[in-house]
């Protein structure tokens, strides 16, 4: 049986103590018309052996293919250390530290990992995960609702240049609240949130504006300005901010005047792999003042009996299993075992690394477009500057270009003729530090090829 | 022994670092206006002394893989290896999401498979996998209530009726939905009060979420006529999914009558806790809510598989990840159910149910109170240590401290609200008998030394890396980011 | 046992009220109700010029195992919040019908007409408890 212990001596002698003939009698309250006898449809067991080759034949049909795609999720370099230590069984089957003198290596992970987004991010305060980066920026858009108490409108200015998986995602999570997500043209020689369309709201009820930098499309949005317009008319900034480009950028607790409220986004890129969409890693930092009003779980560091430093849960009478109805959000969870791998791999990069991360992402993106849009047919579709992404127009429909490269082995962009039509025949297309010289000039060759 | 262990920032030294990680140094081109003025203020250490910090810090912590976890209503059974090794292969790490789906046709059968063993154990008509947790699995249930009411124009149904027994998610989600909350109370045996449920049902109940069996330990015996009553007002069925393990394969939620149902893959199906995360809120639907599931759903056409978007679902109540929820927790849980096949689906239940109620009996010979004598243990009970706390002022809570002494984490204390001083007690099927015996003696030990030493038990625990923590001074004077020295 | 001044009104949810000299009145938590919830941690005051039905949650009083919501036994405006407790919910257990004052209120109705008196509330909590 496996993965059960139990001798037909145990059985038998447990049966007895219990006092009953069999293990079915346990099961007497259970109605007999609802019981089962067999479960059509659920195959019959494989051996570890035999599930193995059957995966391991799978994982090969998928293979490994040159990825030239970000669009929420990035391949990066992984430290070896980072899944060796992560996948040790005291992390790895370990529960959320509720009995904290039994967890203290959770919690102290949990408050390194705060500390390291707080200071990545240039913000008071950071919980300890959340489930991913879409839902991080739907919570941070509750959060700011119930943050600005003076804002009676729900208002939310949610301009197109924010990714718009995470906008619809946003916008499921917030419904039933009666939020207002509202959308702002981007500026189409440039790419980013148009200031002058911003004019036209000036002086109304916002509770809130969010400013992704990097944007969707990899440009670089003026968050001072932006952030200075927030201030002036009295809303929060919500900051969705890729994690990696804030080894480089200006980070959101330092945008315009006093910085942005929240800060959100995806913490994949430190050390979670692309593993076809998750598990991956949402992270929230906010000003002090906001710190009551952020959902997700919190290391907080104390002292034990002795006087001696330790950590526990903090801030828990805001969480569902004490508020119940009234809690911030009805999230139990964080990314435990993401996160964990994401401390790790700041831990191993440092600022250094970090920053060196980030500088070959933007130098191999610029690398990866000039080879491409000399290309014919191929253009960039806006000016101005960009991280580590870039869309690209063609003369024709993308999506054939896309099989005809993935029959090829290069997964070569993401087609965003679905979102934004309007862009024509657009491709969104990323390289990180993973994506070397050749890497790219094989890309190039082989798209000359096809086209 | 010093068993604490230094901040990794109180490790740094500048110019320090592990540089075999490094790329080579490149020049972003970014203008100056764009960039921040200070490095960010990450720690600087070499790799060994990473490798070594984070080594010590695991060593902290209890797991499953190293002490007996009985947290009731964790479901916290032995994580086969095999589920971890098999997600990590490159070949499933390294896909993107977003690549066509003919680069994941491995990928994509997994999860088809697994949708469909989900299906068949629960007696639903479809699964759809998204849900990265329980509690979002339980958002997308009420979210799909919500829209199959709207669809009909029964837009008065703004209720969520809960049981004052249920989870703290449960409301929070009703909440979040926008739905209002009716509590109803649960009889002294455990089941729901069918009073009170007749007296909360009207034209404004939307539905009804419920964990059967209960948080209380027991199974909710009249469920078909809950289910009745309910349907007859108009209302629809969730089923929170947190006691699964307890009825595997033994009972179907579909066929008690439920609508919609979260599972949580990281309990019953053996993914990892990881610390508290990933979870995996896989949700069930019947056939009433199958226009409303969430996307992305695994769809078979002939050979190939794919995804089912907004285009293939119209009236989806949407997507809630950016991509499609948590596919390395949702390959672990296909490795599972692969290697148990159906029969071990049922052994699941079947030996969860005897390790809890041969807990309980011992616990009960040994002189413990059962908060509901006379009932069948699930595969959880609980227990009450009321009288025991009256005698010698010791509770629940100290017993949960001193245990960890003993070498067992706690169970659940003070969950459920209901019960006064109590423990809930969660076996597993993957424990020994040697193990349920062991933690009898202690339980038995503890309460021996309430009586004769109380002040011992009440400054619990002696031998871990730290004593008990100052909760009060955590929240007061809150210190939850590590701040370099102003310079 | 727990203090239960006699010249002040009670609700059986553990709010206290004072009339002042100048016709307002002050509310707060019962002493009984600071010891149940234990060693407060945090505590969110009302705004000046609220306006409150009796009976609307007009503060939230958490400790670090609870969060319990203070309802307004009266009617009436908010003339201040106790800001004393931000930063030092600690108050509250320290002196509940002193320097622990949650709101005061320009109210609408009678302290009188909030419905129990000491020896009402003593009786209360003692079949409650």
């Amino acid at each position: 049986m496996p993965y059960i212990p139990h001798t037909a001596e145990d059985v038998r002698a447990m049966l007895d103590r219990i006092g009953v003939d069999a293990i079915e009698s346990l099961f007497d309250e259970i109605p007999r018309a609802l019981r089962v006898e067999e479960l059509a449809g659920v195959p019959a067991a494989l051996s570890e052996m035999e599930v193995s080759r059957l995966a391991a034949a799978r994982a090969d049909q998928d293979g490994r293919r040159l990825n030239f795609i970000g669009a929420g999720a990035y391949e990066h370099h992984i430290p070896a250390p980072v899944w060796a230590l992560a996948t040790r069984g005291e992390i790895y089957s370990a529960y959320t530290p509720y009995q904290a003198e039994a967890s203290q290596g959770t919690l102290q992970m949990m408050y390194e990992f705060q500390s390291m987004i707080a200071g990545l991010t240039a913000m008071d305060v950071a919980n300890a995960s959340l489930y991913d980066g879409a839902s991080a920026l739907a919570e941070a858009c509750l959060m700011a609702v119930r943050a600005h108490r003076r804002s009676k409108s729900a208002r939310i200015l949610m301009p197109s240049t924010v990714n718009p998986v995470w906008r619809r995602v946003a916008g499921v999570i917030t419904e039933g609240q009666g939020l207002v997500l509202e959308p702002v043209p981007y500026d189409p020689a440039r790419g980013v949130i148009d200031a002058t369309v911003l004019e036209r709201f000036q002086g109304q009820d916002l509770t809130a504006i969010v400013i992704q930098q990097p944007n969707y499309f990899g440009q670089l949005e003026d968050a001072e300005a932006l952030t200075r317009f927030a201030r002036a008319n009295g809303a929060l900034v919500i900051a969705a901010v890729n994690p990696v480009s804030l080894a480089l950028l200006t980070p959101p607790g330092e945008w315009g005047e006093g910085g942005a409220d929240i800060a959100c986004g995806d913490a994949q890129p430190f050390g979670v792999p692309l593993s076809s969409g998750g598990p991956y890693v949402g992270f929230m930092a906010c000003r002090m003042e906001h710190v009551r009003q952020m959902p997700g779980r919190i290391a907080g560091r104390t002292v034990d009996l002795d006087g001696k430093n330790g950590y526990t849960l903090t801030l828990q009478a805001r969480e569902q299993h004490i508020r119940r109805g009234k809690a911030t959000s009805n999230i139990c969870t964080n990314q435990g075992l993401l996160m964990t791998a994401a401390t790790i791999h700041l831990a191993l990069l440092g600022p250094a690394g970090l920053e060196r991360v980030a500088g070959a992402c933007a130098a191999r993106t610029r690398e990866l477009v000039a080879s491409l849009t000399a290309l014919p047919g191929v253009r960039a579709a806006f000016a101005g500057p960009r991280f580590h992404e870039a869309v690209l127009q063609f003369g024709r429909p993308v999506a054939p270009l896309l099989e005809a490269l993935a029959a090829a082995g290069i997964v070569g962009g993401h087609d965003l003729s679905r979102d934004y039509p309007e862009l024509g025949h657009a491709l969104l297309v990323c390289a990180t530090e993973t994506r070397t010289a050749e890497d790219i000039e094989h890309y190039a060759r082989t798209l000359a090829r096809l086209t | 022994m010093n068993r604490t262990e230094p901040l990794i920032f109180e490790l740094s030294q500048p110019g320090r670092g592990a540089t075999a990680q490094y790329p080579a140094a490149a020049a972003s081109g970014i203008p100056e206006t764009f960039h921040r003025r200070r490095r960010p203020p990450l720690p600087e250490v070499s790799e060994l002394q990473a490798v070594r910090h984070y080594t010590r810090l695991s060593q902290l912590n209890f797991g499953i893989d190293t002490h007996f976890y009985p947290l009731g209503s964790c479901t916290m059974k032995y994580n086969p290896r095999v589920c971890n090794s098999l997600a990590m292969l490159p070949g499933f790490l390294g896909r993107h999401p977003l690549a066509p789906d003919a680069t994941g046709q491995g990928m994509l059968g997994c999860l088809f498979e697994l949708q469909e063993m989900l299906r068949h154990v629960t007696g639903m008509a479809s699964v759809s996998l998204t849900p990265m947790a329980g509690a979002q699995g339980e958002f997308a249930g009420v979210a799909m209530i919500r829209a199959y009411h709207r669809a009909r124009g029964d837009t008065a149904r703004n209720e969520i009726i809960v049981p004052d027994a249920a989870h703290g998610t449960n409301p929070a989600t009703a909440t979040m939905c926008g739905m209002k909350v009716r509590e109803i109370a649960s009889l002294p045996d455990g089941d729901v009060d069918l009073a009170a449920l007749d007296a909360a049902l009207s034209p404004a109940t939307a539905g009804i979420m419920l964990t059967n069996p209960s948080t209380l330990g027991v199974f909710e015996r009249r469920i078909v006529e809950i289910a009745k009553k309910v349907h007859a007002a108009g209302g629809l069925l969730y089923y929170d999914g947190a006691n699964l393990n307890a009825i595997l394969g033994k009972v179907r939620p579909g066929d008690m009558g439920f609508d919609v149902i979260h599972m949580n893959l990281h309990k019953t199906f053996s993914t990892p806790h990881g610390g508290g995360g990933p979870g995996s809120g896989a949700v069930g639907v019947g056939k009433r809510l199958l226009p409303y599931r969430p996307v992305p759903v695994v769809a078979q056409d002939g050979d190939r598989y794919r995804w089912l978007d907004e285009r293939d679902l119209p009236e989806s109540i949407g997507r809630l990840s950016g991509f499609m929820g948590n596919t390395g927790v949702l390959l672990r849980a296909w490795v599972y159910m692969r290697i148990l096949g159906a029969a071990g689906m049922r052994r699941v239940a079947e030996y969860s149910t005897l390790n809890a109620n041969y807990l309980l009996a011992r616990l009960t010979e040994a002189g413990f109170d059962a908060a509901y004598p006379g009932r069948r243990a699930s595969h959880e009970f609980i227990i009450t240590l009321k009288r025991t706390a009256r005698e010698t002022g010791v509770t629940a809570m100290d017993f949960a401290k001193r245990l960890l002494d003993h070498g067992y984490h706690a169970p659940t204390t003070y969950f459920p609200l209901l019960v006064p001083e109590c423990l809930l007690i969660e076996p597993t099927e993957t424990e020994t008998r040697e193990e349920l015996d062991g933690f009898v003696d202690a339980l038995a030990a503890i309460r021996r030394e309430a009586a004769n030493d109380a002040a011992t038990v009440k400054a619990a625990p002696h031998t871990m890396p730290v004593r008990r923590l100052d909760d009060v001074r955590a929240a007061r004077q809150l210190d939850v980011a590590w701040k370099p020295a102003s310079p | 046992m727990s203090d239960i001044p006699d010249d002040l009104r009670y609700t059986k949810s553990h709010e206290w009220v004072r009339t002042l000299p100048d016709g307002s009145v002050e509310i707060g938590i019962t002493d009984h109700a600071q010891q149940s919830l234990g060693d407060l941690v945090f505590v969110e005051v009302p705004e000046a010029g609220r306006v409150l039905a009796a009976g609307d949650g007009c503060a939230i009083v958490e400790s670090v195992k609870a969060a319990s919501d203070v309802y307004s036994p009266l009617g009436g405006e908010v003339i201040a919040g106790n800001a004393q407790l931000a930063s030092q919910p600690e108050l509250i257990n320290q002196d509940p019908y002193g320097q622990g004052w949650i709101l005061r209120l320009k109210p609408s109705g009678r302290a009188a007409d909030v419905p129990l008196d000491a020896a009402g509330y003593a009786a209360e909590i003692a079949t409650g408890s």
